[in-house]
């Protein structure tokens, strides 16, 4: 129990580490640049005090649980040999995580707001509404797609740089047809989709099932669920924007 | 302080909503196609809680903390006023020197502190088998998000497209490729999807909203987009290049070794 306990001090001395530069910064920008004194400083350190515990117990339930269940499932799924199921899971992991995701609904909102501004569809209440829906689901299909994709070429051990240097190419080609507006979002939608929680349940999926079928290097096939999660969305976003 | 806790309760629920669908299709899976327990199964819950537990602290630790700072501090630094900027006058980009310094800084440090990037970072020493130690990667990927933001934020003083920076990078990433050692790719292209989430996101955006609400000209509904676009980019261009650096400065010591002799 000590043993856990110290484990646990020293996460928290880590946590405590990594937020040293945020508060240098805030903290010079704030009296050395804008030259203002700290308003609300007791709430301010009683805010660091939870985000260094949360920050040290987001690790500690990271290492006990969403790896190792990651990596569980990816083995046990691997070991059934049911490819539709395999691949049924990593679609509805990117689908379900994502279409939920409070970032995304806040951009898609954003979106259908400029698209109504930009005269792209009617600027009603209720057609921003349809198209920031259109626009989540798209994105949300996106990442599930992607996941499939990504899941498939790690069973067969395709080099990933062919699929993401592909990927950009089309992103490049596809801007040049797509709406001006629709442009910015697109490209923040990629950074968005993947959220704190996913990202340790996709990267110990790549990983487990790397380490499970023969032949496969966790380090050159485990990797890069992730890449094609943030790139996929940019596409599909963008279709959605030509064709909306 | 009751306000506080009450606070920290919905936050804790929203995050519990949030990771609602997640639960139900690994349950899912688990009932329908594994019919199996994991191994520690007790422990793997615990975990959860933990997780659920310390996403809401950490959240409701950066609302209290950082947030409203970060986000006043953007719009401040962006007012004409503040930057001396006489009104009507035409936009120089160099007249935003604080802007760039204040976005690479930011950029840099809530990078550090993003949990999506600690887990990569904790999962790729541990495969690397410490070959790769997580914190020189996660400080590598935070340089580049520095530089990403900051040449955002130029972009959005000098109201450049969005598109030929972002193909600047990928045709910078493309050479890369074919340059850097084969293990670090995946994990290279992955930190890009990976820098933009809880922290980073609030304060970066409303860098972008404050600069583009203030400089004549920009559109905060065209222009501030963009940011989180450069922040995911730039930190590929990050990790291939450190990449490059060490296999060549490896090279360079065995050769200089090698003249020694």
């Amino acid at each position: 129990m000590n043993k856990a306990i110290w484990g646990f001090v020293k996460l928290l001395g880590s946590a405590f580490r990594d937020l040293i530069p945020i508060i240098l910064v805030i903290a010079f920008f704030q009296l050395a640049v804008l030259q203002q004194p700290f308003p609300n400083l007791s709430g301010v350190f009683v805010g660091l005090v939870c985000v260094v515990l949360g920050l040290a117990l987001f690790v500690q339930g990271l290492e006990m649980g969403l790896f190792p269940l990651g990596e569980a499932m990816a083995d046990a799924m691997a070991r059934k040999g049911s490819l539709v199921g395999l691949l049924l899971f990593a679609f509805m992991l990117g689908f379900g995580t994502t279409v939920a995701e409070p970032a995304l609904i806040a951009i898609a909102a954003e979106a259908g707001s400029i698209a109504g501004q930009a005269g792209a569809i009617e600027d009603t209440a209720e057609s921003r509404a349809s198209y920031a829906s259109g626009l989540r689901m798209t994105v949300a299909i996106s990442v599930g797609a992607s996941l499939v994709l990504g899941v498939f070429r790690i069973l067969k051990g395709w080099p990933i740089h062919y699929f993401i240097i592909g990927g950009y190419i089309l992103v490049t080609i596809i801007t040049m047809f797509a709406p001006d507006e629709i442009i910015g979002i697109a490209y923040d939608s990629g950074g968005v989709t993947t959220s704190t929680i996913t990202v340790p349940l996709v990267t110990a999926l790549g990983v487990g099932l790397s380490a499970v079928i023969k032949g496969r290097n966790p380090m050159l096939d485990g990797f890069g669920l992730i890449a094609f999660a943030s790139l996929m969305p940019m596409i599909f976003v963008m279709i959605f924007g030509m064709l909306a | 302080m009751i306000e506080f806790i009450l606070h920290t309760g919905d936050v804790i629920a929203t995050t519990v909503f949030d990771v609602l669908p997640i639960a139900a299709i690994l349950f899912f899976f688990q009932a329908v196609f594994i019919k199996k327990k994991p191994p520690n199964m007790k422990r793997i819950l615990i975990g959860f809680i933990y997780v659920l537990l310390g996403l809401s602290l950490f959240l409701v630790g950066l609302e209290e903390a950082l947030f409203p700072l970060g986000k006043t501090m953007a719009q401040q630094l962006t007012n004409p006023e503040f930057l001396d900027i006489a009104k009507g006058a035409p936009v120089h980009w160099q007249d935003y020197m604080w802007v760039y310094l204040f976005a690479a800084a930011i950029g840099f440090s809530t990078t550090l502190a993003e949990p999506s990037l600690i887990a990569i970072a904790i999962k790729a020493q541990e495969i690397s088998g410490g070959s790769l130690k997580a914190f020189e990667l996660r400080v590598v990927v935070a340089l580049g998000v520095a530089f990403g933001v900051s040449i955002g934020a130029y972009r959005i003083v000098t109201g450049t497209p969005l598109p030929y920076y972002i193909m600047a990078g990928y045709a910078l990433v493309i050479m890369q490729t074919f340059k850097a050692s084969k293990p670090i790719i995946p994990l290279a292209y992955d930190s890009g999807g990976v820098t933009t989430s809880t922290v980073t996101v609030p304060v970066v955006a409303a860098l972008g909203l404050g600069l583009a609400s203030n400089i004549p000209g920009r559109s905060p509904l065209l222009d501030g987009f963009g940011l989180i676009a450069f922040a995911s980019v730039f930190p590929i261009v990050a990790v291939l290049g450190y990449d490059m650096l060490t296999t060549w400065l490896k090279a360079r010591n065995i050769n200089n070794e090698k003249d020694d002799r």
